[in-house]
């Protein structure tokens, strides 16, 4: 049966291989984060912990690097001499980095998946499909920033004993042991406000899908849209410090724009952007 | 000094009787090496039951770890695979005839670490129960592997290799079934019958026989050479520094090869001493044995230094970092025993007293191949540790379980080889019956006094090496 398919529609199956991805994106969801502006509060880890039904590891496990948290803020001691001895004002020489899945367009993550669990969607999301990954691992290896996440235990029992259960996300599952996992710039969102849009007739409009990081920084550092709206805050912010999709060298007509991606040398177009943090001299 | 590869005159019969006296009456202590060998994949098979029930957690693998002593294991075991090729065929295309004698065993051996090396990916998944997903099956919902994912190559590459090898172990051992089953009795008799296909000794037999056999070495050469070069694909067709190799494929052959030649000169020593194989095994076919693992040592170390030299002068600060890390990090102690082992031990194979000295060949091919495991965990960990993300940076050491499927691993090859010498010879007969064969024909005791020569003799006149070639 399934043999007589394949033969009967081989050109439609070879075709789709070798058309393999997209190439007209209906959305490209993207973000613009402002590092100005961010605090290193980590309420954003925080959020994502509440709606992607992230697992609390415990600390040994935390410790051990086996924890999973999608957004992660990461610390650089980028000017140590700032705070000087003074042991209150220690952190005024670090710096943060949230750092979430990229949603890389030219994801290296992706080629290396032996069952291709994780892909390209035409909303321009790298997604992955929980049920097919057989936790291999390669993507995790081949993803530069590190962004992967691995369930290395069930944690259904642990994480969420009875009643917490009940705070579960509907919207979403819960991962089993053996999975990868990342942020999915919180698809589900994505996925209700399209439906929002759909029923009202009308285009997905800027501010219809906000993540729950972005929607959770008391400080707006975060600005999440979809980078093919002209209208769209983080288009402009795009715009505004010149850094575009599809190119790995932003030649940029003004040196003291902030926008850059992370790692961009790389090649591995990412469609979160960064604004540098300036100081005070 | 030259000397005969071995006693040419030798009796027909005296070589059937010897091999097959290796394939009986075991003696207790091969009974209780195989009953080791249980024990080894015992422990083996507990530890993966636990990581079964529990999850990749207790394996101690982590964040950025996400792979490490499997994925080593399983390029190593991968790597000794290239010996049995190169032996039997390689060398029979260029008509070197000092393989004969030991290339059995080394074909045997591919088989085995090939169905070890096997399990390692297996094991390494985090969903075992879903592997098959890799294979090309035709499903209904036209959901394919992914054909560019280098992992899906190696299933490919490494059932095509598995198979191959194990037909050509076969094809190449029908002659001498055909002798096992003219000698024995009881289950053996029906079972060398099935396998020796009706194998008379007839001229078109042989001629079918030697075609066959030469057809299946052609394809096993580029077959080898192709499956480590798609095993390091694994690690050059990623993005991450030192994985990121252009010439890892020849350096993964190169090290396959080295690995696979010590493995040889480790069973070669073993068989040698516990089947008193001294006739066949011989001390000459060991100094060549040696002699071709130093050449191969020196390209492995030159293909290290071109790397390092690479990544030095390439100025790409990552790769940079990370060699650097190498060198002096927290890996450093593994890095330079590697080096030690892989680089500087292989000159103790250029001096012939040491050559020709078994212990101390036992000793030095073991230490080659911890070199070679060691440069297979210092592919795949430090560049996990050190990487693009800084923030990212980890140091882990692999758990008791990790530690105790690596260690069944080596159970399991042990065990699959004993099985293996004590059904099915373990030494050529009839090739080695082809290289006593010229001698024959020539009995003059004038031709005797100045031809024969027991193998270690010093020799007295003129180079009779190429003497009936």
């Amino acid at each position: 049966m399934s043999l007589k398919n394949i033969l009967e529609n081989w050109s439609h199956y070879r075709r789709a291989h070798e058309e393999g991805g997209h190439h007209e994106y209906e959305h490209m969801w993207g973000m613009a984060i402002d590092l100005n502006k961010c605090t290193g509060c980590n309420a954003c880890s925080v959020a994502c912990y509440a709606e992607n039904n992230l697992p609390t590891v415990g600390k040994d496990r935390m410790r051990k690097g086996q924890g999973l948290h999608w957004l992660r803020m990461e610390r650089y001691w980028d000017e140590p001499d700032l705070g000087g001895d003074d042991k209150e004002y220690q952190e005024r020489g670090g710096s943060f980095l949230p750092m979430m899945c990229q949603h890389c367009n030219a994801a290296t993550c992706e080629p290396v998946c032996p069952v291709a669990a994780t892909y390209h969607t035409p909303d321009g999301l790298n997604a992955q499909v929980y049920n097919r990954c057989i936790g291999s691992r390669y993507c995790s290896n081949n993803c530069p920033y590190r962004l992967r996440y691995f369930n290395f235990y069930s944690y259904y029992e642990e994480s969420w004993p009875e009643p917490l259960n009940m705070q579960l996300n509907p919207d979403l599952s819960v991962r089993d042991k053996g999975v990868m996992e990342k942020c999915t710039f919180c698809i589900q969102r994505i996925r209700t406000g399209k439906d929002a849009a759909q029923r009202e007739g009308r285009e997905v409009k800027d501010g219809d899908v906000v993540t729950a990081c972005a929607q959770t920084c008391p400080t707006e550092a975060i600005v999440f849209g979809d980078l093919l709206d002209k209208d769209a805050q983080v288009t402009k912010l795009w715009k505004a410090q010149e850094v575009e999709l599809g190119r790995a060298k932003q030649d940029k007509s003004d040196g003291e724009l902030r926008g850059y991606r992370v790692l961009e040398g790389l090649n591995t177009d990412p469609c979160v952007m960064y604004m540098d943090r300036v100081r005070e001299a | 000094m030259q000397t005969k590869d071995i006693n040419e005159n030798i009796a027909w019969a005296k070589i059937n009787e010897d091999v097959l006296r290796s394939m009986e009456n075991p003696r207790m202590g091969y009974w209780v090496a195989l009953a080791a060998c249980v024990a080894m994949i015992m422990c083996a098979v507990l530890a993966e039951i636990y990581q079964y029930q529990v999850g990749m957690g207790p394996s101690g693998l982590n964040w950025p770890h996400m792979w490490d002593l499997y994925i080593a294991t399983f390029v190593f075991w991968i790597g000794m695979s290239h010996s049995g090729t190169l032996l039997s065929a390689i060398l029979h295309i260029i008509q070197a005839d000092w393989r004969k004698p030991i290339y059995r065993f080394a074909e045997a051996m591919t088989l085995f670490s090939l169905m070890t090396a096997g399990l390692f990916p297996i094991i390494h998944l985090g969903r075992v129960w879903n592997m098959y997903w890799v294979l090309p099956y035709v499903s209904d919902r036209g959901i394919w592997p992914n054909f560019r994912s280098p992992l899906v190559w190696d299933a490919f590459a490494i059932t095509t290799y598995m198979t191959s090898s194990a037909l050509f172990l076969f094809i190449g051992m029908i002659p001498d079934l055909a002798i096992c089953r003219d000698n024995a009795r009881g289950w053996r008799q029906k079972l060398y019958t099935v396998l020796s296909l009706g194998w008379q000794g007839d001229d078109r037999q042989w001629r079918h026989f030697r075609r066959i056999y030469l057809m299946m070495a052609c394809f096993l050469i580029p077959l080898a050479v192709s499956v480590h070069s798609i095993v390091s694909a694994d690690f050059a067709m990623s993005i991450m520094p030192g994985w990121h190799v252009t010439t890892f494929p020849p350096y993964f052959v190169a090290g396959a090869l080295y690995s696979g030649c010590a493995a040889i000169i480790t069973l070669f020593i073993l068989l040698r001493y516990f089947f008193r194989f001294d006739e066949y095994m011989t001390i000459p076919i060991m100094e060549k044995t040696c002699k071709l693992t130093f050449a191969i040592a020196m390209v492995w170390t030159y293909l290290n230094l071109i790397e390092f030299a690479a990544t030095w002068y390439g100025h790409d600060p990552v790769a940079k970092e990370l060699l650097i890390q190498k060198f002096i990090g927290p890996h450093a102690p593994f890095f330079w025993t590697m080096l030690f082992c892989g680089s500087v031990l292989p000159f103790t194979l250029a001096f012939e007293k040491l050559r020709r000295h078994m212990p101390t060949m036992f000793v030095v091919s073991l230490f080659l191949n911890l070199g070679m495991w060691l440069e297979r965990w210092m592919i795949v960990t430090p560049t996990l540790s050190f990487s693009h993300q800084p923030f990212a940076w980890d140091i882990m050491w692999p758990s008791m379980v990790q530690w105790a499927i690596v260690f069944g691993s080596f159970g399991w090859f042990g065990m699959l080889f004993l099985i293996f010498v004590k059904v099915f010879p373990s030494v050529s007969m009839y090739e080695v019956k082809e290289m006593v064969f010229h001698r024959r024909h020539y009995h003059s005791d004038e031709l005797e006094s100045k031809f024969h020569r027991r193998a270690g003799d010093r020799q007295s006149d003129a180079d009779p090496s190429r003497e009936g070639a």
